[in-house]
């Protein structure tokens, strides 16, 4: 699969997109939280789960998917949510809890929805995997095109729901991929505590579906894996399992303490951060520093811009809690 | 107990201390649940238990609640005591057939032939901002459903007690610990759910009740967070001369109905706080008691405080709206 400079140009600014809008939120996250840290305080407060280092598979796989194809995502869902194309403002405005966010405040990070292109989340393990595949059947149903991409964890394989919404995908030759994010740790638990498998794109053959493992987190050898299973899927050949070798660069949340990780391996995971190393090899085939640059301007601006919207927009009335609970907007006491 | 060292604990540390004591005394004990290893688990309740049992009985599970507590069903019936860590409540759903079709039933099934000594300890409710996935009680759901025990503690002397007994108890025990008590400074803790705890272990009784403070003119009953927001309710109510009980259920099943209605014999008022959602639960079941019961105890209608019939919001103020709190409970009385 050939990929032009302008998709990898776009894929560079997206990852850099996504990595400058995390370390953005990550600082803002901690207002309000020294010098004790409380979860609860500050202008955003809960659980924040980053994706920084894992930002070349939301773009290798979200190049090759349009406004009405569906993704499903997970707890950690801000690089695919950005490559996706969720909107930024309003994404931003949900994570400070804000009238204007995508769901009023209701549902903050864990739960991004935007219709417009077709995403969503669940905080609850592999519980995106049913619903990708629904939608998935729905396009097929009503002959209408479109794929679903679920994505999930390493850790999630190893839920009821993975096993059953694969073998439903195959069984219904659904226009369906389902994307492991292999960051080697769910919380504290490394995957080979997790699982007796060592690659997880075995399992594919449990459902007769075609597997595939990339390994080192490699934006360009993603776009193209995920380029065929995709095409695959659109052409009626139905569902792949793509299992991806990627770097939690954070914690599992903000305010880990990360003792449980072996001695160094931050530090050797900082050494192979994808974003310097993608951009090494753009400069290598000939773009320019200043061309690059200039798209971190870019991205500085959308960031700023989303940042100081989110601010600047007001609290919903505490009220509204009460609405939005039944398709009129009502609730029933 | 005369010499025994008495030491302030958070209720993590009341619970790890609990387990920890019942796997020194009985090998039959050991643990299993996500994160509870290295990590100690989320909520701390589990700190310290692997560097000294190892990972044979304190065991790091896969992501697989339906394997791992029905494994602690299995490993029950077949003579072990598992202690199953469940990490919030709200995760229920992927795994509910193990714990109320397998753990809660298969005493009865087997015509008490087969006994599950169980322990499925799990986090509950919100308060932080943890949205509507991370933050239930679900109290009524266990409670609802024949077979389990259900319990949740308000303080570390609670927590140590029921843990204790909860482990040697013969029937399945869902130990429900609130997040917002846990002595966990990060998610923001109640202080005074850290309280003065032996070092020596005891057991305090499921199912009683306790009156966790006395007065005459009103009863208010609560658990877990509800019992702090209750006592500060009757602190406020005091200034105004208002004589407040408050009863700590600490247990929905058995449920110590008892307790309560000798208190409303006392006071004719009945107000219960509930952070779970008010209908079909905890505070319909409470009332229906007193009212079962004798319903001309009660000088004036009873009230509730509990959660909105809604899903928890995100954002901090539209969730503390729907919280139940000191000054809700305050009004409640004010309009009886
Ligand atoms: C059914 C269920 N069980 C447990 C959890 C708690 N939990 C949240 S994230 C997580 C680890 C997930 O690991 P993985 O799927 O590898 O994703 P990662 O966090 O590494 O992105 C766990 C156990 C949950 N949200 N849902």
């Amino acid at each position: 699969m050939l990929i032009s400079r302008e998709t990898k140009l776009w894929m560079y600014k997206t990852m850099l997109l996504s990595r400058r809008f995390e370390e953005t939120i990550e600082q803002i996250y901690l207002e309000g939280k020294t010098p004790a840290f409380n979860m609860a305080n500050g202008p955003i407060p809960g659980e924040m789960h980053l994706s920084n280092g894992q930002e070349p598979v939301a773009v290798g796989v979200c190049a090759h998917l349009n406004a009405e194809d569906i993704v499903t995502a997970t707890h950690r869902p801000h690089h695919q949510a950005i490559a996706k194309g969720v909107d930024l403002k309003r994404m931003t405005a949900e994570i400070f809890g804000k009238q204007t966010g995508l769901s009023g405040g209701r549902g903050g990070h864990m739960h991004i929805f935007d219709t417009n292109v077709n995403f969503g989340c669940s905080g609850i393990i592999a519980q995106g995997m049913g619903p990708a595949c629904g939608a998935a059947l729905s396009r097929k149903m009503q002959n209408k095109p479109g794929v679903a991409v679920s994505f999930i964890g390493e850790g999630a394989v190893n839920q009821g729901a993975f096993h059953e919404s694969l073998n439903l995908a195959a069984l219904w030759c659904l226009p369906v991929v389902f994307v492991v994010e292999d960051n080697a740790w769910g919380i504290s638990v490394s995957k080979q505590d997790s699982t007796a498998v060592a690659r997880n794109d075995v399992r594919a053959a449990a459902y007769d579906m075609p597997g595939h493992f990339v390994e080192n987190n490699d934006p360009l050898v993603i776009y193209k894996v995920a380029g065929d299973a995709i095409d695959r899927a659109r052409s009626g050949g139905g569902p792949s399992l793509i299992e991806i070798e990627t770097f939690r660069l954070a914690g599992h949340f903000m305010g880990d303490a990360e003792a449980y990780r072996p001695d160094g391996e931050k530090a050797f995971l900082e050494s192979k951060d994808p974003i310097p190393a993608f951009r090494k090899i753009l400069l290598a085939e000939g773009t320019t520093d200043v061309a690059l640059d200039h798209l971190k301007d870019q991205v500085e601006e959308q960031v700023s811009a989303a940042i100081a919207f989110a601010r600047e927009s007001a609290y919903a009335p505490a009220e509204d809690a009460l609405t939005q609970v039944f398709a009129q907007g009502e609730y029933h006491e | 107990m005369s010499n025994t060292k008495i030491r302030r604990l958070t209720i993590a540390r009341a619970m790890a201390e609990a387990i920890q004591q019942e796997m020194q005394s009985d090998p039959r004990v050991f643990v299993m649940g996500e994160d509870i290893g290295a990590l100690g688990g989320v909520f701390g309740n589990t700190r310290g238990l692997l560097e000294e049992f190892g990972r044979e009985r304190i065991r790091d599970t896969p992501i697989s609640e339906t394997a791992f507590i029905g494994a602690g069903v299995g490993a029950a019936q077949d003579g072990m005591r598992p202690v199953v860590e469940l990490m919030f409540v709200d995760f229920f759903g992927v795994c509910f057939d193990a714990i109320y079709n397998n753990m809660a039933k298969n005493n009865y099934f087997s015509g008490g032939n087969v006994k599950v000594p169980m322990v499925l300890m799990t986090s509950t409710g919100g308060g932080y901002s943890d949205a509507g996935q991370h933050s239930q009680c679900l109290y009524a759901t266990f409670a609802h459903l024949p077979g389990m025990k259900v319990v949740s503690p308000s303080n570390a002397y609670d927590a140590k007690g029921m843990m204790i007994a909860a482990i040697r108890d013969d029937s399945p025990v869902v130990f429900m610990y609130h997040k917002g008590l846990q002595g966990m400074g990060w998610l923001g803790t109640e202080a005074a759910a850290t309280v003065d705890t032996p070092e020596q272990p005891y057991q305090v009784e499921l199912g009683k009740a306790k009156i966790v403070r006395e007065g005459s003119d009103v009863t208010i009953v609560g658990l877990a967070m509800g019992v702090h927001n209750a006592l500060k309710a009757a602190d406020k109510l005091a200034e105004e001369g208002v004589n407040a009980e408050v009863v700590d259920l600490r247990s929905l099943v058995p449920l110590d109905r008892e307790t309560v209605i000798s208190s409303v014999k006392k006071t004719g008022r009945l107000i219960v706080v509930d952070e779970d959602y008010q209908s079909y639960g905890v505070s319909g079941e409470v009332i229906t008691s007193v009212v079962e019961h004798d319903y001309s105890l009660l000088r004036s209608g009873p009230k509730r405080v509990a959660y909105p019939d809604v899903p928890i919001p995100f954002a901090r103020h539209m969730e503390q709206f729907c919280l139940p709190n000191a000054d809700k409970i305050v009004a409640a009385f004010h309009a009886m």
